[in-house]
């Protein structure tokens, strides 16, 4: 096979793979956040929480529930990596320093999963799995959560509840991750990826470091979290070990956030909103997967930081998916990207995470556009905008801005101050516009909850450590608090009826215009910074 | 800060009960199935031409270049337009064309550049091919039974790669 045709192949078996369960997983996703019933294992979570699974919540305490059980997740984290000593299966690492304790915590509780630590050297397997799995699973389910919130905003008519957090936020962990993750571990451990509870195995004389990988590995990228088990994340031979676990890690980290689109259009009665949805996040993700392929394809040296089992193609696949979605593991290392290849996976990320996005992330993300977008055609037209049936008023709009721009704002504020600290150039592992770009990646990835690097960028000095710890922080729960009050305003209102002059939003026009909106807001934001990074590199 | 405080406090318990089914039955369950004989027994990675090992000699196939410095994982991280590793690069495309009596513009990219794991087992078949007269010449193997163990450890559905670990391993046992 040419590579081209190699490449296309691989496409073709992953688009089809999806395709086939875009319906079944959609609407079991649906049906987990209306049914009634409790399983027997949820009851005994309720009970032991003591909480009241009937109780539904007004937006603010919905609110309360992510911001209260992020928070006793952050500090949790933190604490288990201060005492790992103490703790079995650590092989002698010791506790994990303030700085990078601090910025782990807050990395895997906001979906982020970016790492400053080296796992291999850092972190013993069972901070791995009490600590890292368990936010890997919970993060995922708090996006969820908060995505199937704001739809019930969409659907629900004069009330102020949208439900309760912890029911939605346990059947994700349980009724839709978990399943979910034990299968796909299954698979990856069939395919070769290791599930070792030692701390690594002799290979002629020369030790590599082995840990508890598939079970991880599975939630990691299921849960669109990214966080390697072991430091070269899913290009090390353990966790991603030939071309067809390489296929399978990257239909699992697209495969949810895809079919939330279904689950959508079933829960607001119309599969045809859910379907633009997809074809616009699918027309965004195949033209960056052009550019990334095309570009990466035609590098000086297209094989630096690439495995060669996974080739070109399937390095691009993986990368466009990877920061498409918010994922942020990686199979080769994107600081070694063509300046117009590696600036593809920064955009992706610029775009605020929406095509397809994350776990839940991704549909409010591109929910609260779509509000952008027809705001700004009821401006063109001089009406108040309306969406699914709730006019688009004062307060939604608001929200919806403030939504959009709280990445932009840390993003760029972070970025700007470490491009001036001098101890940022001893940090850089490139000159020039590449060094810039290593900067710019970093703090697009805290602040879009990503995860992923120029890692060549050493990122282990106090002030980013904190920085991006507060990037990922404000980047993550700005948005969830703004899509929540959204949500409770968008329920308290009537349902207006459809009239002529209502904009249909299943159609092309809809879709050019929501596709427009992602494209333009990104642009207009982002175009200087990208012009003295990628883009200047991309010409040089 | 009540109602956060009431949240928080419902959170944690939410949290510990999680964290006993996902972050202990979940792992143990997935690390107890990779045990079923014949599933993969790969879990304590006993494939282990997974991984490259370098071996001293000219009669070893020699892997890509590792930038990882073990126990970590890792790649370069160099950028395309880095021109101190662009000296890296020609450095070892002069020593490899020496190595191998080759004019340098034979030496393919897989053989100059760093993977990014720093553990890539893999050569593409054109490195492979390179290095066959020196390793049959220092191994005292024919060259067409040095071609032979090259194309049984041939491999790859998308990419067709030699794994040299194993590749090095059937040398020896036909040595």
């Amino acid at each position: 096979m040419s590579p081209l045709v190699a490449g296309l192949v691989q496409v073709g078996i992953l688009v089809a793979a999806l395709a086939v369960v875009y319906r079944p997983l959609g609407d079991y996703m649906a049906r987990v956040f209306t049914t009634k019933g409790h399983l027997k294992a949820e009851k005994a979570i309720y009970r032991f929480a003591r909480i009241d699974p009937r109780a539904e919540q007004k937006w603010s305490t919905y609110a309360y529930g992510v911001l209260g059980f992020s928070f006793v997740g952050i500090v949790f984290l933190y604490v288990i990596q201060r005492v790992q000593s103490v703790l079995p299966f650590n092989f002698d690492r010791g506790n994990v320093p303030e700085g990078m304790s601090f910025n782990t915590a807050i990395s895997f509780v906001t979906n982020t999963n970016w790492q400053s630590y080296v796992p291999e050297a850092v972190m013993g397997h069972t901070v791995q799995m009490i600590g890292l799995t368990v936010q890997n699973f919970v993060s995922a389910a708090v996006g969820l959560a908060v995505a199937i919130a704001l739809v019930r905003g969409f659907v629900r008519s004069q009330t102020d509840r949208l439900g309760n957090f912890w029911v939605d936020l346990v059947r994700g962990a349980i009724r839709i991750l978990l399943p979910l993750a034990f299968i796909a571990a299954i698979v990856l451990i069939i395919t070769g990826v290791t599930m070792s509870l030692k701390s690594g195995v002799d290979v002629d004389g020369q030790t590599i470091a082995n840990a508890p990988v598939a079970g991880q590995e599975a939630i990691k990228e299921l849960g669109t979290n990214g966080g390697g088990v072991l430091n070269a994340n899913s290009a090390h031979p353990f966790e991603n070990p030939n071309e067809w676990s390489n296929l399978i890690e990257i239909f699992l980290l697209l495969v949810i956030p895809v079919a939330l689109t279904r689950t959508f259009g079933q829960l607001v009665g119309n599969k045809k909103q859910g379907y633009v949805l997809l074809g616009v996040m699918g027309v965004i993700w195949s033209a960056m997967l052009t550019v990334i392929w095309v570009a990466e394809a035609n590098g000086l040296r297209p094989l630096e930081g690439k495995e060669l089992r996974f080739g070109i193609s399937g390095s691009a696949l993986f990368a466009n998916s990877t920061t498409g979605t918010s994922t942020g593991a990686i199979n080769s290392l994107h600081d070694s990207f063509t300046g117009l290849g590696g600036g593809g996976t920064l955009l992706n990320m610029l775009f605020g995470e929406m095509t397809p996005g994350g776990v839940g992330t991704g549909l409010y993300s591109v929910l609260v556009m779509a509000i952008i977008a027809m705001f700004l055609a009821g401006l063109m037209v001089g009406r108040t905008p309306e969406y699914l049936g709730k006019k688009l008023g004062r307060k939604e709009v608001t929200a919806a801005a403030v939504s959009i721009l709280a990445m932009p704002t840390v993003l760029l504020i972070g970025a700007g101050i470490a491009a001036i600290l001098p101890s940022t150039q001893g940090a850089l592992n490139n000159p020039g516009e590449h060094g810039l770009s290593e900067i710019l990646y970093a703090y697009a990835s805290a602040s879009n909850n990503n995860g992923s690097a120029f890692a060549g960028i050493t990122v282990t000095n106090d002030w980013f450590q904190s920085s991006l710890g507060l990037c990922m922080l404000f980047g993550r729960f700005i948005p969830i608090i703004a899509v929540l009050a959204l949500a409770g305003s968008l329920a308290a209102q009537k349902k207006v009826p459809v009239t002529a002059g209502t904009l249909p939003t299943t159609g092309p026009l809809f879709a050019t215009l929501l596709t427009g909106s992602i494209v333009l807001v990104a642009a207009l934001t982002f175009v200087p910074a990208l012009a003295l990074g990628p883009i200047a590199e991309a010409l040089l | 800060m009540d109602n956060f405080l009431k949240q928080s406090w419902a959170g944690l318990r939410i949290l510990l009960a999680l964290t006993v089914l996902l972050g202990v039955l979940y792992p143990l369950s997935v690390w107890g199935v990779s045990r079923i004989p014949g599933l993969h027994a790969n879990a304590e990675a006993t494939d282990t031409s997974l991984v490259a090992v370098t071996r001293e000699g000219d009669k070893y196939f020699v892997p890509r270049p590792s930038a990882a410095t073990l126990p970590a994982s890792g790649g370069s991280n160099k950028g395309e337009l880095n021109e101190d590793y662009t000296k890296v690069i020609a450095e070892r495309r002069t020593e490899i064309a020496q190595r191998e009596g080759v004019p340098e513009s034979q030496v393919p990219q897989d053989a100059v550049t760093a993977s990014a794991s720093g553990l890539d087992p893999h050569i593409s078949p054109e490195y492979a091919a390179l290095q066959v007269p020196r390793v049959a010449r220092a191994s005292g193997l024919p060259v067409e039974k040095v071609r032979e163990l090259v194309a049984a450890n041939t491999h790859g559905t998308f990419t067709t790669t030699v794994n040299v670990t194993a590749l090095n391993r059937a040398i020896d046992s036909a040595g």
